[in-house]
């Protein structure tokens, strides 16, 4: 124990991979929440399967947490590991590659075993803990599963029980490799477990046994610690995305004193959404689950058009069947949100894996000319104060916004320096009360100076009236098959969203100069990598800017002057170039795309290189 | 500016009407549904603006515009869909949804069921013509086996569905028959559907006369409806015929016609029970084919009526409460959460 020194690092990468019944998405949560605590800059990403129990020791079967921590600001998960758990062979062979030469391998050696080690494709004979392979790397095994039962050996428990443990012991032991305290997961531990006492106590011993493993035994020499970082001043704490979404939702309906609706169906990766929400019935929130995805955004209309504010939330395959209500509630023009947490595609696709393919699918996707803002979030806190600006949008100029975020985002964790509510603006509201003095008939399609219409809801005397998604005659908004009213409708809706141009913030340059060589133009979860490449070359003297579009639709008013202030512009996007097709085509411009559709994240690294290459060319 | 409400007491059929004009073909058995809506609306003492009608999309669906409250004319299938919502925020709104057999039985029968389950104290009234008249003549999902349309050249194969006892296959609370051609008999169900409380299902027998003419001609027309409808009423038992001449009997589970007279009285027959589910699920099965030799009458009235809490009490009770427990939901605690820490 006295051989045992601290060392100083800057940055970890650590992943958690294990078989998806190993209880890995929990142990880096708890390690991710005790990491916030510490006070480090972290970024997590969650990789798991689709399937809730794939065959166990299989590769179909590995689940993974991947979690950056830094003493310096990070914004992304890291593109390498520096430490891989492996609880078992599969989740090695499935993992190795993204683990830097010289890194660390903590193995379970019971997940070496020969089934283990048949089920991961390893040849009969073969394994990688005894063979030298590994040789690369520093490799730490030890077999949990027999510590575990060891330290459990006196709770009256089943076997199976007992091993559930086993990540508890894992976290232990890496709680000690980094110098931590156990509290925050005693006091997690102890409050999921308060009605299982058996359960509680198994739990708490195997956390506690693994750390005095690493005390006891010298197979390490080193402990290292990650200072606090250095980040701006203010309270903070941990936040996923889907988690941050919820509350940038209530903290708006409060703002707005408007209660809110969600009408919606259970679907990855957006259900949190709908968990979330669900349990905030004090802040006058109705969660609804729908029989489906059509269900959900018309009952959410149907909130809407009753005073709420209707929110749906889905994924690319409901949003594709939601398409026609979209439709209907551009034509109402009433506020609504529609919240799209992409994953891979098309079809159901990639369920659990990240994409920012339906862009396209948010401009363009409903029948006839039917204009819809688009927001999108940039980081899990971002989701926060993004859907915030979407709920206010959609109320200030009564239209149904569509909200994109992603797989990647939504599961993401991040310190988030979370706003007091005294200072998040109000939303200014305004129901049409009755007929004004004068006013003889209701015109439910007059429009204000912003071409908005007014919001006159059932149960209003005077304003009895009839909407629908049959065109309407400009003004009196009732049924009109005349062709010049038709064109005009068409291009008053279009000249409506054109219009919250004027009430948005103008597009800033996240980093870098003004002018110059390269601008690197991103949307959504690029952010991270994009901002972490172009640091990094800044830094190196190149000359190259960032520049991150939240308001997608219509696009702030200085876009085309920033894009027209840089020689090249380079747009990375998870698709197969969407975001670059829209700039193409509205800006005239030549950009270029760097375009990744493996159902991950682009790397800082990727994207240095390609930068590099524009810089050079 | 005018926020008065109009006293429901002075409203009268004319107030209902709005000044659009009624686009449906001359001769549609809408047009009777229309005024019979528009006649009792008064006398259920709700102000004007409390009153929501909701539709889809088919001719049915242009009902909406046609009155003079609140009203949505959505998208095809959807009308339940959007009433939920607006029912679950706004309980104490009158709501109604308009649809019809391909709107409701066939696009949007989904939506249908789920209303019905869930109990929302809505009056979905299911304009049943047994054929597509908006796209022009199509068999619907109510349409008749063999039914030549023109869709089906060679006759329809699909088997149709029968809507009542659908609607109680989905626990739905009232559930109820009446016609176009009996306004006296619709008018009594229609106030009795909004009397209800909770989810009511009343299926509306009516005529299309330029694809369907004459579907329901046997059940309405005064030569044979005597014969062929039978009026169910609460406490009375099932006796039919121009001389009231004819009753039902249970045999065991299977109703069987009598006649009344020598052998059996109309103290024999069936009384019928709205609150009983199981004679209701016969009642709903008496759905024989009127081309068959030997068929049943086809029953009209309130088949079965029920009670249990209705969606919108409930979810509006779990918000009330989760206040009273908790108090007004604290926007700051909430950001914070349960573990922070503090940058100097």
């Amino acid at each position: 124990m006295s051989n045992i020194s601290v060392q100083q690092i800057e940055n970890v990468v650590i992943k958690f991979a294990g078989d998806s019944g190993d209880g890995m998405q929990l142990t880096g949560t708890q390690f991710s929440n005790n990491t916030a605590l510490v006070g480090n800059d972290l970024s997590t990403f969650p990789d798991f399967p689709a399937e809730i129990r794939a065959p166990q020791g299989t590769l179909a079967g590995v689940s993974g947490f991947q979690l950056h921590f830094s003493s310096n600001r990070i914004f992304t998960p890291g593109d390498a590991c520096d430490v891989l758990v492996a609880m078992n062979a599969a989740a090695l062979k499935a993992n190795l590659k993204s683990l830097k030469k010289g890194g660390i391998i903590i193995a379970n050696t019971d997940g070496f075993d020969s089934k283990n080690l048949r089920l991961a494709n390893y040849p009969d004979g073969i394994n990688p803990l005894e063979d030298g392979s590994l040789a690369a790397y520093q490799l730490h095994t030890m077999d949990v599963t027999k510590m575990t039962r060891e330290a459990l050996k006196d709770i009256n428990l089943g076997m199976k029980e007992k091993d559930r443990a086993k990540n508890m012991f894992v976290l232990g032991f890496l709680y000690w490799l980094y110098d931590r305290s156990l509290e925050s997961s005693e006091n997690f531990l102890n409050e999921k477990f308060s009605k299982k006492p058996e359960i509680l106590e198994s739990n708490l011993k195997a956390l506690h046994a693994g750390y005095n493993f690493g005390d006891t035994v010298e197979a390490f020499s080193t402990r290292y610690k990650v200072e606090k970082a250095r980040m701006e001043p203010g309270t903070y704490r941990s936040i996923t995305g889907n988690t941050a979404l919820a509350y940038g939702l209530i903290a708006a309906s409060q703002k707005a004193n408007l209660p809110l609706f969600l009408g919606t169906y259970p679907i990855t990766p957006a259900s949190d959404i709908l968990h979330e929400l669900s349990k905030y019935k004090n802040f006058g929130i109705r969660t609804f689950q729908a029989e489906d995805e059509i269900a959900g955004i018309t009952s959410a209309i149907g909130a809407s058009y009753g005073g709420h504010m209707g929110v749906t939330t889905t994924s690319g395959p409901g949003m594709a069947l939601k398409g026609e209500a979209m439709g209907l509630a551009v034509m109402l023009e009433i506020p609504l949100l529609i919240v799209n947490i992409q994953r891979g595609g098309p079809s159901t696709g990639l369920p659990t894996k990240t994409e920012q393919s339906d862009l396209l699918q948010a401009y363009y996707g409903r029948n006839g000319e039917c204009p819809m803002p688009v927001i999108s979030a940039a980081t899990p806190s971002d989701c926060f104060e993004s859907i915030f600006e979407a709920f206010r949008i959609s109320v200030a100029h009564m239209t149904p916004v569509i909200y994109l975020s992603d797989g990647y985002i939504a599961n993401g964790a991040e310190p988030w320096r979370f706003p007091k509510s005294a200072d998040l603006p109000a939303i200014p509201v305004k129901f049409k009360k009755g007929l004004e003095e004068g006013e003889e008939q209701f015109l439910p399609y007059h429009r204000d100076e912003n071409l908005v219409r007014p919001w006159a809801v059932p149960g209003t005397p005077g304003l009895e009236h009839r909407i629908g998604g049959l065109e309407k005659q400009n003004i009196t908004g009732n049924v009109s098959y005349d062709p010049e009213n038709h064109q005009l409708m068409v291009r008053i809706r279009q000249e409506k969203v054109d219009k919250i141009a004027d009430h948005i913030p103008l597009q800033k340059i996240e980093l870098g100069p003004e002018k110059g060589k390269v601008l690197v133009l991103g949307w959504g979860s690029t952010y991270g990598a994009i901002k972490s490449a172009v640091l990094e070359l800044l830094a190196e003297g190149h000359e190259v800017a960032h520049a991150h579009i939240r308001y997608l639709r219509p696009f702030p008013k200085n876009l085309a002057e920033i894009l027209h202030s840089y020689d090249k512009v380079l747009i990375p996007e998870i698709n197969n170039g969407q975001l670059i097709r829209i700039i193409r085509e509205q800006f005239l411009i030549d950009a270029q795309g760097y375009n990744k559709i493996m159902g991950v994240p682009i790397t800082k690294g990727e994207l240095v290189v390609k930068i590099k290459e524009m810089l050079q060319a | 500016m005018s926020t008065a409400t109009i006293a429901p007491q002075t409203l009268t059929a004319k107030d209902f009407a709005t000044d659009q004009e009624v686009r449906w073909c001359p001769g549609c058995g809408d047009y009777s549904i229309l005024k019979q809506v528009q006649t009792i609306m008064p006398g259920l003492g709700i102000p004007k603006e409390n009153i929501v009608i909701v539709s889809g999309i088919g001719c049915s669906s242009r009902f909406p515009y046609y009155m003079n409250t609140y009203g949505m004319h959505s998208i095809h299938g959807r009308a339940t869909a959007i009433a939920s919502g607006l029912k679950a925020v706004r309980p104490e709104l009158s709501v109604w949804v308009v649809t019809g057999d391909g709107d409701g039985l066939s696009i949007g029968g989904n939506h249908t069921i789920h209303l019905l389950r869930r109990n929302f104290d809505i009056n979905v009234m299911l304009f049943n013509n047994q054929i597509y008249g908006l796209t022009k003549g199509q068999y619907s999902p109510t349409s008749e086996e063999n039914k030549v349309t023109k869709s089906t050249p060679f006759g329809s194969i699909d088997h149709p569905f029968n809507p009542l006892a659908l609607a109680l296959g989905a626990d739905a609370t009232f559930i109820a028959r009446s016609m176009d051609r009996d306004p006296k008999h619709l008018q009594e169900l229609l106030k009795r559907s909004h009397a209800h409380k909770g989810a009511s299902f009343l299926e509306i027998y009516q005529n299309c006369n330029i694809f369907n003419d004459g579907a329901f001609e046997i059940f309405t027309e005064k030569g044979s409806k005597p014969e062929e409808a039978l009026f169910v009423e609460q406490g009375q038992p099932l006796v039919f015929g121009a001389q009231k001449n004819k009753g039902i009997r249970l045999d065991g589970l299977k109703p069987v016609v009598v006649e009344l007279g020598t052998d059996y009285t109309a103290d024999d027959c069936w009384v019928h029970d709205e609150k009983d589910f199981y004679k209701a699920q016969i009642l709903t099965r008496m759905f024989d084919d009127p081309r068959i030799e030997g068929h049943m009458p086809r029953p009209f009235g309130v088949f079965y009526q029920a009670f249990r809490p209705t969606y919108e009490d409930q979810l509006n009770f779990q918000v009330e409460d989760a206040l009273t427990r908790k108090g007004a939901g604290d926007l700051d605690k909430l950001l914070a959460g349960k573990e922070t820490w503090t940058i100097k």
